[in-house]
């Protein structure tokens, strides 16, 4: 895969909601075959990709290390909680949705017999209580628009519908790009960018790239992937708040400077050094980034499995994340996707060996 | 008065015609800035008509010349442009300060795509990630001063005095019709498909038929006004898309019935004929052979509720010493938003409610009683 971009486009053109990811698996399954040795799905619906050390063992008795990589498939979206009088749809959010941004938004409602394309809407001012005139509508109070007769739409939705955001992927200027889920399909790409490079780099450790669930509500995947793995190390790649209109605090790093690197208590001090060292050595741009308690990265579920794991956090900056219309730069997707991959090619059979708190 | 009858020559939508609104309703127009519509209302209209010209606002005006003597000179009206957004502050990097062209409720803009400036750029209105949000933050609105269209930070031809408006694409949903900019690309479909069929009938051949495709409707009527005082009707009938707030209402908790009893129009119940609005009082005898040509040829009408909104009718029922006039238009969900809703037989049933009303009008129509 030489160009990602096309495969990033059509990951976020494609359904794939929280314990419902497989629409959105089977496109990464497809292209990361070729760039794996092994490629099986886990109990919860996560992929796991193995791509074996190539590198001589200086110890061939003991067993090769193994990093994971772990990039959240799934993404945020609504569901149907109710059918109303004229054939509107209520619904719920599935992940973290602001409901200011939703009216007008286009939508997908995944339904029995197809798929059906459609609206969220807002009611006039004079149909809501009186005391939320002029406020922006909660969710209990929008509705979903299929443009259908309320018969057809009760012959074809049920409570429980899943329903995607349907925003089609944009690329603005200066090589970046806008759509929903991109939080967090955009690491998936930077997990195929890596792949890509492992191809043609000797690596001792094994490497298992993992697309994993519901990072947005349950961090299933953080937590069942890692066990059933069992790596020495574990990365997650995300997104972080890029700056942009309305977020210039210190919860956010640039868009289009490179990677940002997350210090805070799920990531390993040593881990982090040297992430730090080898993007200065390979003279790449980086941000560091800072979270005081949780990263909010399925490295909160890593690091806690078995017998604890070393965890590190890399992230790709995003503008407007949990809207249909986040913005995240290739360039930066492209660089975190070579940095895993020099990481990797430089880990020692030996390497554990470094990862002690020496107070 | 003779007995009415369906003109056997009546539009009828199909795939041609449906084509021709997504172009429309694709197509940027906003208020100030009417150019993309205008060419397109220019291609369809040259062949068909038998006098074309722009006037000074860049409002598109067709004749159809009467083929008997003493016609009713008759005024169609249908305004070209929508609501958006003007580009009004550059603050580098790809991001464009921008305030609103016409009337567009701000809680409707936030996680939109549009489109930006004459080569439509895409850009996006994005927000503050809900992370970043503090505690009570989502209760109150985005300011209109905190949003901003960004385009991406390679910039581009993009400077401020230029028009945006959203990048929604035109499709049909079953028997609905979702797009922006209905409001009012259904009524400049309408127009030119009667010139058209007009084009190709003895029908209306006892009416001077003159339409005009006004610019500037969004900020007041002000192509209409001028479009009138040109073209000297005998009457007008403006055609536009009108809102149609048929949703459920959420329970009444302060004493008012569980009733929507402002819905102003409701989807699927025909063409909107206006009796009152705040700009204008429906002549009376033009509302009279409406209601009589949809119940005698069975063509589904509504009477819009009267109250508050306007049309193009409001400012040409002024101009001179008066012209008699109406507004009949297809009900349309959340208009001025970047996805409204219709459905294609209340168009259908629009164009063929004006098309036999003109058929059926006989030539002493204003002589009668205004009651």
């Amino acid at each position: 895969m030489a160009d990602f971009k096309p495969f990033l486009k059509q990951l976020i053109s494609l359904p794939g909601l929280s314990a419902h990811e497989t629409p959105v698996r089977e496109v990464i399954a497809e292209n990361w075959k070729p760039l794996v040795d092994e490629l099986t799905v886990s109990r919860m619906g996560s992929l796991h990709g193995l791509k074996r050390g190539t590198a001589p063992l200086p110890n061939p008795d003991a067993p090769r290390p193994k990093i994971l990589l772990a990039a959240h498939m799934d993404a945020i979206g609504l569901m149907v909680t109710g059918i109303s009088e004229g054939g509107f749809l209520r619904f719920f959010r599935i992940g973290g949705v602001d409901p200011r941004i939703l009216p007008g938004t286009p939508v997908t409602v995944h339904a029995r017999g197809g798929d059906l394309p459609a609206v969220v809407v807002q009611p006039s001012d004079a149909l809501l209580p009186a005391a939320l005139r002029g406020k922006p509508v909660k969710m209990e109070y929008l509705f979903i628009d299929t443009g259908l007769e309320e018969e057809d739409v009760r012959a074809k939705v049920r409570v429980g519908d899943l329903v995607s955001f349907a925003t089609q992927p944009t690329e603005l200027t200066g090589d970046v790009l806008a759509g929903h889920s991109l939080d967090n399909r955009a690491s998936v790409a930077a997990l195929t960018v890596c792949l890509e490079e492992l191809r043609h780099t000797s690596h001792t450790w094994d490497v298992y790239a993992v697309a994993t669930v519901q990072e947005e509500e349950t961090l299933m995947g953080g937590f069942t992937s890692p066990y059933e793995i069992g790596p020495q190390i574990a990365v997650a790649v995300d997104v972080t708040h890029a700056k942009g209109p309305g977020a210039s605090d210190w919860r956010t790093v640039p868009m289009g400077k490179g990677f940002a690197l997350d210090w805070g208590p799920n990531t390993h001090p040593v881990l982090y050094e040297d992430f730090k060292t080898l993007a200065d050595q390979l003279e790449m741009p980086y941000s560091l980034e800072v979270y005081p308690s949780g990263s909010g990265t399925d490295a909160m579920g890593m690091q806690i499995v078995n017998e604890g794991i070393p965890t590190m956090v890399v992230s790709i900056p995003l503008r407007y994340m949990h809207t249909p219309v986040e913005v995240v730069s290739y360039k930066d997707i492209a660089r975190t996707g070579r940095l895993l991959a020099a990481f990797i090619a430089g880990l020692e059979q030996d390497y554990m060996d470094r990862l002690k708190y020496e107070d | 008065m003779t007995p009415m009858k369906r003109s056997n020559d009546t539009p009828v939508i199909g795939d041609a015609q449906i084509a021709l609104l997504e172009r429309l309703c694709n197509a940027s127009a906003v208020t100030g800035d009417e150019r993309e519509v205008r060419a397109i209302v220019l291609e369809e209209v040259r062949p068909l008509a038998d006098e074309v010209r722009v006037d000074a606002l860049g409002s598109v005006i067709a004749i159809r010349h009467a083929k008997k003597p003493n016609p009713l000179r008759v005024m169609l009206d249908a305004h070209m442009d929508e609501v958006g957004f003007l580009i009004v502050a550059d603050e580098e990097g790809g991001l464009f300060r921008f305030i609103k062209v016409g009337g567009i409720d701000e809680r409707i803009l936030p996680g939109k795509t549009v489109v930006v400036g004459r080569d439509n750029l895409p850009g996006v209105i994005g927000a503050k990630a809900i992370h970043l949000t503090e505690p009570g933050e989502t209760d109150n609105k985005i300011p209109l001063d905190a949003l901003r269209i960004d385009i991406g930070p390679g910039g581009g031809k993009v400077k401020p005095g230029d028009r945006a408006t959203f990048a929604t694409r035109f499709r049909s949903s079953g028997p609905s019709f979702v797009a922006k900019a209905l409001d009012n690309r259904l009524g400049c479909a309408a127009l030119i498909e009667i010139l058209r069929a007009a084009a190709n009938s003895t029908a209306l051949d006892h009416i001077e038929l003159l339409l005009a495709f006004s610019v500037q409707e969004e900020i007041g009527g002000r192509g209409a006004r001028v479009a009138a005082y040109a073209l000297e009707p005998d009457l007008a009938i403006a055609i536009d898309s009108t809102p149609a707030h048929d949703l459920p209402m959420h329970d009444a908790a302060d004493g008012y019935p569980n009733e929507n009893i402002t819905y102003n129009t409701r989807l699927g119940a025909g063409p909107a004929i206006y009796v009152a609005d705040s700009a204008t009082l429906g002549d009376p005898r033009l509302v009279r052979h409406l209601i009589q040509t949809g119940d005698a040829l069975g063509i589904p009408y509504q009477i819009r509720q009267p109250g508050s909104g306007g049309t193009d009718a409001g400012a040409i029922h002024r101009v001179r010493a008066g012209v008699p006039a109406i507004s009949v238009s297809t009900p349309g969900r959340y208009a001025h938003t970047a996805a409204s809703v219709v459905r294609r037989a209340d168009w259908e049933n629009t164009i063929s409610l004006i098309w036999n009303a003109l058929a059926n009008m006989e030539g002493d129509i204003m002589a009668g009683e205004r009651f």
